[in-house]
């Protein structure tokens, strides 16, 4: 009784065998950015939404300049001169505040995944990648905010800009180029680990040896060898010292380029390999 | 959109053939065959883990299939993806719509999406939620909605798009009668006008109600197929439960209506141990004929109650055996949404 029809009759002229048809039904670049922009509007109205999501960007620089300037500063700048010690810590929270922002889109990512609203967004005529950057841009937003805290707290507790404005600027800059590119690391964990706690504690077991091991919160040269070579080469050292220079003016070094050489090869390896896991996620 | 030969009355707007996915040991889709003729609903009926989300999964582009091949609206589900996605709307089991957002920015998030202008986007937004009654909800966020607000949501935002072909997985899982009649009702008004559907459920009423062809699958195979009626004929459509005041007259009652060509396809059935006889019935009138002949043969009867069978039945009259899944819908479950 099967009123299946057998006659092989595909409903259109099936494409000749051959490789997948990657070229057709491409999305233009307006289009990838009209689809970008309505995924961003969506992670903003979550935050409003959820304000409380917004805690870590508002309290976080303001809890460590404080925590870092009195608990530190005076061991470290000698007492009394806790002044001193802010010119040299804030540039070093900006690159640390980027990194933690950036560990927040990874537990975001892997929630967002248990929920059906993937699925249509999978479903749907839009480019895969583009849910992925529409994240990364509100969070580098939310980057913005908790950086423009921390240079509030910093000219409070007596932060000077001895450069100009536009260093400060590029010192921003450099952050949140660092940022994004780490952001594709913790994309990648959250795509690949199974709860948001284990991302979680993943992020916190690369993050710690990076963070305490450069040169954030103190001159490395009290360091042993073997740790001073660690911190030299890490980012976060790099880009805490290029920030450092270029706000209070003092010789760049190689900082920036040791940076931005981080930031484009850490893109190249993670981007393509988590583009490909959201793609490939069932 | 759709682009296929209309020389046809009613040319596929699905057609799989041989469909296979296996997940390790687990053969989910184990090749399926089905086809949706445009401007049709196609129910996909079976219990739980028999494949249907896998089949509609694979339909949508979400997973790849093993083996076989899948065309929707002429598009191939392997090597045309972003063509065939322009052409379908999926409804999954779980709403898939943004929780945080209210019921308006979604649909109009998911209108930006499929490249509506703004203006386009707002109003296929206010249009859609007019439609699904969802005006006095629009500002809302949406955790906040019941289950049959969500689920129409759900169903509007897979209309934003004029999709050529509609995927509802499930559409009533887990939603109280009220509440589900709600879903029908617009189903069945999306399908007047044109929508040409792939429903999958675990509920035979629903497949009735909504369907006009079936395909039944267990573990990734198709048992049977084809039109409802056809169908509901070989599994005895509603069955018609009768308890004789004498459980002894039960034998010869069934050869009353057995002679009198009164025990439907399937054959009457008794069943002592319920002291009561089990009579499938396809149309109302043979509910009297059987009620009369009964009475002019002197028979006493102490209750009368018809029920739709129930999945597991089903299965039961196709194959002769249960569901394969453990955890298949009880039959109590089914009778109760037939009540």
């Amino acid at each position: 009784m099967s009123t299946v029809t057998t006659k092989p009759a595909p409903v259109a002229a099936p494409p000749a065998a051959g490789p997948v048809l990657a070229g057709e039904g491409r999305i233009g670049l307006r289009g990838n950015l009209r689809h970008i922009g309505a995924l961003a509007r969506r992670n903003v109205l979550q935050i409003k939404q959820d304000p409380e999501s917004m805690f870590d960007v508002v309290f976080m620089p303001v809890i460590f300049t404080l925590l870092f300037v009195f608990v530190f500063g005076g061991a470290i700048a000698g007492k009394g001169n806790q002044g001193e010690y802010v010119n040299y810590v804030v540039p070093g929270l900006m690159a640390m505040m980027g990194m933690n922002i950036a560990m927040g889109v990874g537990t975001g990512v892997n929630d967002d995944f248990k929920k059906g609203v993937m699925d249509r967004f999978r479903s749907m005529p839009i480019a895969r990648s583009s849910v992925l950057i529409a994240k990364i841009v509100v969070e580098l937003g939310r980057m913005m905010v908790a950086i423009a805290i921390l240079l509030g707290m910093g000219f409070l507790l007596g932060l000077s800009i001895k450069s100009s404005v536009l260093d400060l600027l590029l010192s921003i800059g450099l952050a949140a180029v660092f940022g994004s590119s780490l952001m594709w690391i913790f994309i990648l964990l959250g795509l690949t680990m199974k709860t948001p706690q284990a991302v979680q504690g993943m992020a916190m077991l690369v993050l710690m040896p990076l963070q305490f091991g450069s040169s954030i919160f103190a001159p490395t040269t009290t360091m042993p060898g073997w740790l001073q070579s660690f911190t030299d080469v890490n980012p976060l050292s790099n880009l805490a010292d290029a920030a450092r220079a270029l706000i209070n003016g003092t010789p760049l070094g190689n900082s920036v380029w040791i940076t931005l050489a981080w930031s484009v090869g850490i893109t190249l390896v993670t981007m393509p390999l988590a583009v490909r896991k959201f793609r490939q996620k069932t | 959109m759709v682009a296929m030969t209309r020389n046809d009355k009613n040319p596929n707007a699905v057609e799989v053939r041989g469909l296979v996915k296996h997940y390790g040991e687990t053969k989910a889709l184990d090749g399926v065959d089905l086809d949706v003729r445009e401007g049709t609903v196609l129910g996909v009926l079976g219990p739980n883990g028999a494949g249907k989300t896998t089949l509609v999964r694979c339909l949508s582009t979400l997973i790849v299939p093993d083996a076989g091949t899948a065309f929707v609206a002429g598009f191939d589900v392997v090597r045309q993806p972003r063509q065939l996605r322009r052409t379908i709307g999926l409804t999954g089991q779980y709403a898939s719509v943004d929780e945080k957002l209210s019921g308006w920015e979604n649909l109009y998030m998911i209108g930006r999406l499929l490249d509506l202008s703004r203006k386009g986007a707002r109003l296929r937004a206010d249009e859609l939620l007019e439609r699904f009654s969802l005006t006095d909800a629009a500002k809302k966020a949406v955790m906040n909605y019941s289950g049959g607000m969500r689920r129409r949501l759900d169903l509007a935002a897979s209309m934003i798009g004029s999709p050529a072909v509609l995927y509802l997985d499930e559409p009533t899982t887990g939603l109280d009668p009220r509440t589900r009649n709600e879903v029908w009702d617009e189903v069945q008004r999306m399908v007047a006008e044109g929508a040409t559907v792939l429903l999958t459920t675990q509920y035979m009423e629903e497949a009735e109600q909504l369907a006009s062809e079936l395909t039944v699958i267990d573990k990734g195979r198709v048992i049977a197929n084809g039109k409802v009626d056809e169908l509901k004929a070989r599994v005895g459509g509603r069955t018609l439960r009768i308890r004789p005041s004498d459980p002894a007259d039960l034998p010869g009652m069934a050869r009353s209506l057995a002679e009198a060509g009164l025990d439907g396809v399937a054959g009457s059935q008794a069943v002592p141990d319920e002291g009561a006889l089990l009579v499938p019935i396809l149309a109302d009138e043979q509910l009297t004929a059987v009620v009369g002949l009964l009475a002019a043969r002197g028979y006493g009867i102490t209750d009368i109650s018809t029920y739709l069978p129930s999945l597991d039945e089903v299965f039961l009259s196709i194959t002769g055996q249960k569901p394969s899944a453990e955890d298949s819908v009880p039959a109590e479950k089914t009778e109760e949404v037939a009540a």
